[in-house]
This record gives structure tokens, sequence and C-alpha cells, in this order.
């Protein structure tokens, strides 16, 4: 059997003072699996919002995605098609910052939809896993990653780095 | 990769040293009945499935793909999972030892849309110890869109075994595995 070593930082961004939204662009697609860890808040007054993903700039309805989360009292499970695909749940208390792992399997792969998944923490609400699917072929080479594309914004301090996994 | 306004981008060159990519199967035309890594190198501590899954049934309620290592077929494992469906929420466990294997991906049925596949990874922990028993934490799931089934999964399995894991057999959880399911298997320092 082969091996080689991968898990390749591609890219970190951390922010400086709050964004709307962070953008990877030019995503190289000489990986199999991209993964991204974030450790985030966001701007709002007390709200908890998902950490939401489109591709492509692609801002129409080809997105869905099932999720499982425990809130301290109770399981529950639902799912929701839109313009944006949601992994994990952040926060906006102060200095907690939630982190989420996902995983955007065979990324470049040009003849499958894209599923994506990933486990987040808010510690001080939710915790969640959850999966989605792109319904495109494309293989993908940018994505942008929002509070759920509302008014609200990304906290300075939020942190994102994307790796890139290659497969024998 | 193309810094943002407002935001420090940093790049990163190399790789983390600690993971390393074993081998990958694909699935080509007219699909398999089963995926098998044999001669795995007991130079890891730890073994990570990475896979997108598919099935070649006409069913649209999915289920999960089991492994079987070093070709045990006995009544030795145990399964715990904590699922939802898009709107309900199970959690149970095998009140007895099974001789299926343990999850290690989900998957999609064939009987769902076209091009959809579901996304795993698998984490075998300490597989290589000779003195443990072999636990498997599985996080996968898929999402079809209005057009099959839904699940996002957490699971624990355990094989009652002291062997270090040598060879893992994966089996579809129906039929064959379709074209394009991908299994990708690494190891981790």
């Amino acid at each position: 059997m082969a091996a080689g070593a991968t898990y390749t930082p591609i890219a970190t961004q951390t922010l400086g003072s709050a964004a709307a939204t962070v953008t990877f662009s030019s995503i190289p697609s000489t990986y199999t699996d991209l993964v991204l860890v974030s450790s985030v808040t966001n701007s709002s007054s007390g709200s908890n919002y998902s950490l939401s993903f489109r591709f492509n700039g692609d801002t129409g309805s080809n997105y869905s995605d099932t999720y499982l989360y425990g809130n301290g009292s109770s399981a529950v499970s639902g799912r929701e098609s839109g313009t944006f695909v949601n992994i994990g749940n952040t926060t906006s208390i102060t200095g907690t910052f939630t982190p989420t792992i996902t995983h955007i399997m065979n990324y470049a792969n040009t003849t499958t939809y894209k599923t994506v998944m990933g486990r987040g923490n808010n510690s001080g609400a939710y915790v969640m896993g959850a999966v989605g699917l792109w319904r495109s072929t494309a293989a993908i080479t940018s994505m942008v990653i929002a509070p759920e594309f509302s008014a609200n914004n990304w906290n300075a301090g939020s942190t994102f780095t994307l790796y890139g996994l290659a497969a024998a | 990769m193309s810094p943002i306004l407002g935001i420090y981008a940093s790049q990163i060159s190399g790789h983390l040293s600690n993971f390393y990519s074993i081998a990958t199967q694909t699935v080509g035309a007219g699909g398999a009945s089963s995926i098998t890594f044999l001669s795995i190198p007991s130079t890891y501590t730890h073994l990570q499935i990475r896979s997108i899954n598919r099935d070649t049934s006409s069913l649209t309620t999915t289920g999960w793909s089991h492994a079987i290592f070093n070709s045990d077929t006995g009544s030795n494992y145990f399964r715990h999972w904590l699922y939802g469906n898009g709107s309900t929420v199970t959690a149970a466990s095998d009140s007895a030892a099974i001789n299926g294997g343990v999850p290690v991906a989900s998957s999609v049925t064939g009987g769902s849309i076209s091009n959809a596949f579901a996304g795993s990874v698998t984490d075998i922990l300490d597989y290589a110890n000779t003195n443990k028993y072999k636990t498997v934490r599985h996080l996968g799931g898929l999402d079809v869109n209005a057009s099959g089934d839904y699940r996002i999964s957490l699971i624990s399995g355990l094989w009652m075994s002291t062997a270090a894991i040598t060879s893992i057999t994966i089996n579809p959880s129906n039929n064959n595995f379709a074209q394009g399911a991908t299994f990708a298997l690494y190891g981790v320092k």
C-alpha cells in the first residue's frame, strides 16, 4: 500500500475586524477532501446562528441539510432547503468561540453532488451534527461562509483554517 | 488563495506530518460487492476511513455499510448509535453481540436522486494495540433533498478482539456498492 503524508493547511483567515462573510477562493483541485476548522462568534444580540456555506458563488436554491442537536434538555432533528447549507451553530457570547469541524467530501469530483458534514459545539446552547448537499457536479473552487447570510457579522478574532486531504 | 479585505490572511505551506494516506478504492462500472483493505501496516496509532457511498438497491430507506476486521465473522461486534432523520431522533444499541461488523459508512440508496452520495469520516482508534478491544467512531450522513432518506449519524462500534487490525472488509448496506463510491484509508501517527 502506498502511503503519503497529507492534511495540508491551504489557508488560514483570522478576522482583525468584524466581517459579514469569509471567502476562500482559488481552491486548488489537487486534494480529495477539504476540512474547515473554525472558531467563531457572531455579532447578533444574543442569537445563535448556523455556520452557513455557499459554493462557487451559487446563490440558487440548490442546497439542503439535515441536522441533529441536543440543547441541554432534549434532542432534535430537522431539515431545510434553501440558498445555503447550514453546518454547526455559533454563539454571540463574548469570548465564547464556537468550534466546528466541517468536512467537504470529494469536492473536486465532477460527477457527484457535494456532501458536506460537520460537528459543532456551541457551549452556550447546543452540541450538534449536520450533513448538507449542494446539488452541483461542479468542482468546488470557492466557498463563502457567513452567519446564515443574515445582517450579522463574524466577530473579530474568529478563525477559519482550510485543510486539504489527498487520498492515495 | 485570495486575501480578503479586512481580514488578516495567512498562507501556510507544507503538510501536517502525522496524517498519511494509505490506500484508496473507488468502485468502477458494474459496482462492487465489497471493499477490502489488506496488509494494513501497524506503524500508525489510529486509522481513519473517509468515504462517499452509494449502493445499487432500489430502496429509498438508507442504512450503513459495515466493516469486518481481520475476516472475523463471529458475534464479536457491538454498536451504539444516535441519529436524526430530519424529523425524529433515534438512540439505540445492540442488545447482544452481532456478527455483521460495525458501521463505518453512511450510504445513499440507489432509489434516491442521482449523483448524491453519503459522506462519512470514521476513526478506528488504537487499531494495532494488542491489549485493547477496538473502538470505532463514526460521523456520517446524507441529505438527498426530498427524494429518499435523510440521516445524520453519530455511531460508536466495538470489535471485541485484542488482535491488531490488519485487514478491513466493508460491505454495502444493500445490494452492491454503486459506481463512484470511494473509500480512502488514512493512518494517523
